[in-house]
């Protein structure tokens, strides 16, 4: 067996059992952390195909990024685990339909010649994943990818107007103010008489 | 070199290459070691200058055997796991500080021909690789199973992403400069002498890169993810001995990281100053031991920021600082002085 086959074979086991360790783990926290490898593992496979700019990209957006967020927010709640698996036979339906659909879509698109898993012809030494890539989001893709762009900043300005809404209990503090105060409207000084302590009473 | 190997290659066959790598990791990381724990030394004889005071001065003449007895007392001290941590996470969280702050130094090119994987996307991959170094922060402090730990973790994780993207941005105009993201090319982009490096004319994002790379070191004056006098050490704080000191190399591993990418981003990394003398692995030495020293100077001068105000800095002020910078260099490569900015 080639070296790369088996690489990417243990990343593919790895990538399996760390997806796998996402819905089964008990705890959340593992579950956010079992996603981290499963991402990192995804990076590695995309860095087989030579999409080092897409694999490193998964890193630093999803893994530095996206789940420490999630981390996050999942350090900090306390969930209760069997309320969350109550539902877990009711829902199964469901949730085969959808994957069902999903591996449909899937087939459908990737179907045919890509089934076939043939190699792809490796690229020279100086080809710039970076620099192709950007040049196609730019020139024959530039619509969609403004589109994408404005979307997201939408949804960023959405979200930022939800959590500051007048709540009336958040403090602000105004840094130029902060700033411009003197030493005068701090403290101000008292003249008090020095006295002269009384002297201890002596033993009887 | 590589011809002077040639008997082993032969000798070795496919067995060659990952020896070779092997021998070239090595050669990274064990002077990284040895210098890291002289950058411990070298910050506690700074500082204590600065303040009037000698430093260690007991072990060895000058205290110059300090840092190995620091390190000999750590290995040798108990390590502790406290009843109620996650034991898995626990003794992960280390291991996923040190690992990445290693794993960076892969494509740093300390000369043009010196460097472990000269790969196209260099820069991005730094930049991922380090964005990994949180988890650790996280795990640790979240599987510590303690208020303070956990305290430290959270504000450790919301700084370092908060001044990533900062750092990111800053590095989009490097980016722009150099028209590459392979790091020796953007060195080679520089040559021409002292006033041709970057820093220059891209000097608001080095303020901003050097800054954010202070803030995301957790170090003096953005170390409130392990203020001692108000969560006592942050996340670190159920750690004890070698795990302890994992945390501690780490740190200082990164900041030997931050120190080196700023000399090649902005300091002309191996480039010489002076057109009279040769460009050589010395000067990188030279610059990166000039930024590190400023950091040293950074915790020796200033006070501890407040948290409110490090969120201020990094979101409100540093971003629209690069964000403005970027758009001033996009906007000058489309005219006559474009020449400036390359």
């Amino acid at each position: 067996m080639e070296f790369k086959t088996l690489v990417f074979y243990v990343l593919s086991a790895i990538l399996l059992l760390a997806s796998l360790r996402v819905i089964t783990a008990r705890n959340p926290v593992h579950s956010a952390l079992a996603l981290v490898l499963a991402f990192f593992t995804a990076a590695g496979i995309w860095l087989l195909l030579e999409a080092e700019f897409l694999a490193i990209t998964l890193v630093l957006v999803y893994i530095g990024a996206v789940m420490v967020l999630f981390l996050f927010v999942v350090m900090m709640l306390d969930i209760n685990l069997t309320e969350l698996r109550k539902g877990f036979w009711n829902y199964l339906p469901a949730g085969l339909l959808v994957a069902g659909l999903m591996v449909l879509e899937m087939v459908m698109v990737l179907g045919g010649a890509d089934l076939g898993l043939a190699e792809p012809a490796p690229l020279p030494a100086d080809y710039s994943n970076t620099k192709e890539l950007g040049r196609l989001l730019y020139t024959v893709y530039v619509y969609p990818f403004e589109l994408a762009a404005v979307v997201l900043l939408v949804a960023m300005i959405a979200a930022i107007a939800l959590t500051h809404r007048k709540r009336g209990d958040t403090k602000r503090l105004n840094p130029a103010e902060q700033v411009k105060v003197k030493r005068a409207d701090r403290i101000y000084m008292v003249n008090i008489k020095s006295q002269k302590p009384e002297a201890p009473k002596e033993d009887e | 070199m590589e011809t002077m190997l040639a008997p082993l290659v032969e000798l070795l066959g496919p067995a060659w290459l990952p020896i070779w790598t092997l021998v070239k990791i090595i050669a990274i990381v064990a002077p990284l070691m040895i210098s890291l724990a002289y950058l411990t030394y070298a910050e506690r004889k700074i500082i204590g200058y600065m303040q009037v005071r000698i430093g260690p001065n007991r072990v060895g003449p000058l205290g110059l055997l300090q840092p190995i007895a620091d390190g000999l007392k750590l290995l040798m001290k108990e390590i502790i796991i406290p009843s109620g941590a996650n034991k898995g996470l626990f003794i992960l969280g280390p291991v996923l500080v040190l690992a990445p702050a290693l794993a960076a130094w892969a494509v740093f090119p300390f000369t043009e021909t010196l460097v472990l994987a000269n790969i196209n996307a260099g820069l991005l991959y730094i930049m991922a690789i380090t964005s990994m170094g949180v988890y650790g922060v996280v795990i640790a402090g979240w599987a510590s199973n303690s208020k303070y730990a956990f305290l430290g973790a959270l504000r450790s994780s919301a700084q370092i992403v908060s001044y990533e993207i900062a750092m990111g941005f800053a590095l989009v105009g490097v980016l722009m400069a150099a028209q590459s993201l392979n790091l020796i090319d953007i060195v080679k982009g520089q040559e021409g002498g002292f006033w041709h490096w970057y820093w220059l004319p891209l000097f608001p994002l080095f303020i901003v890169y050097l800054v954010s790379g202070v803030a995301e070191l957790n170090r003096a004056p953005f170390d409130v993810a392990e203020g001692e006098s108000e969560i006592v050490a942050g996340f670190h704080v159920e750690y004890s001995g070698m795990a302890f000191a994992v945390f501690f190399l780490a740190e200082y591993a990164n900041m030997i990281l931050i120190a080196g990418l700023t000399s090649i981003l902005f300091l002309g990394g191996w480039l010489s100053p002076f057109p009279f003398l040769p460009d050589s692995i010395i000067w990188i030495g030279a610059k990166m031991s000039f930024v590190l020293f400023l950091f040293l100077w950074f915790r020796a001068t200033f006070p501890r920021y407040r948290y409110d105000q490090i969120m201020r800095l990094g979101w409100k002020v540093f971003i629209p600082v690069t964000l403005v910078w970027i758009v001033v260099v996009g906007a000058a490569m489309q005219t006559p002085y474009g020449y400036l900015f390359h």
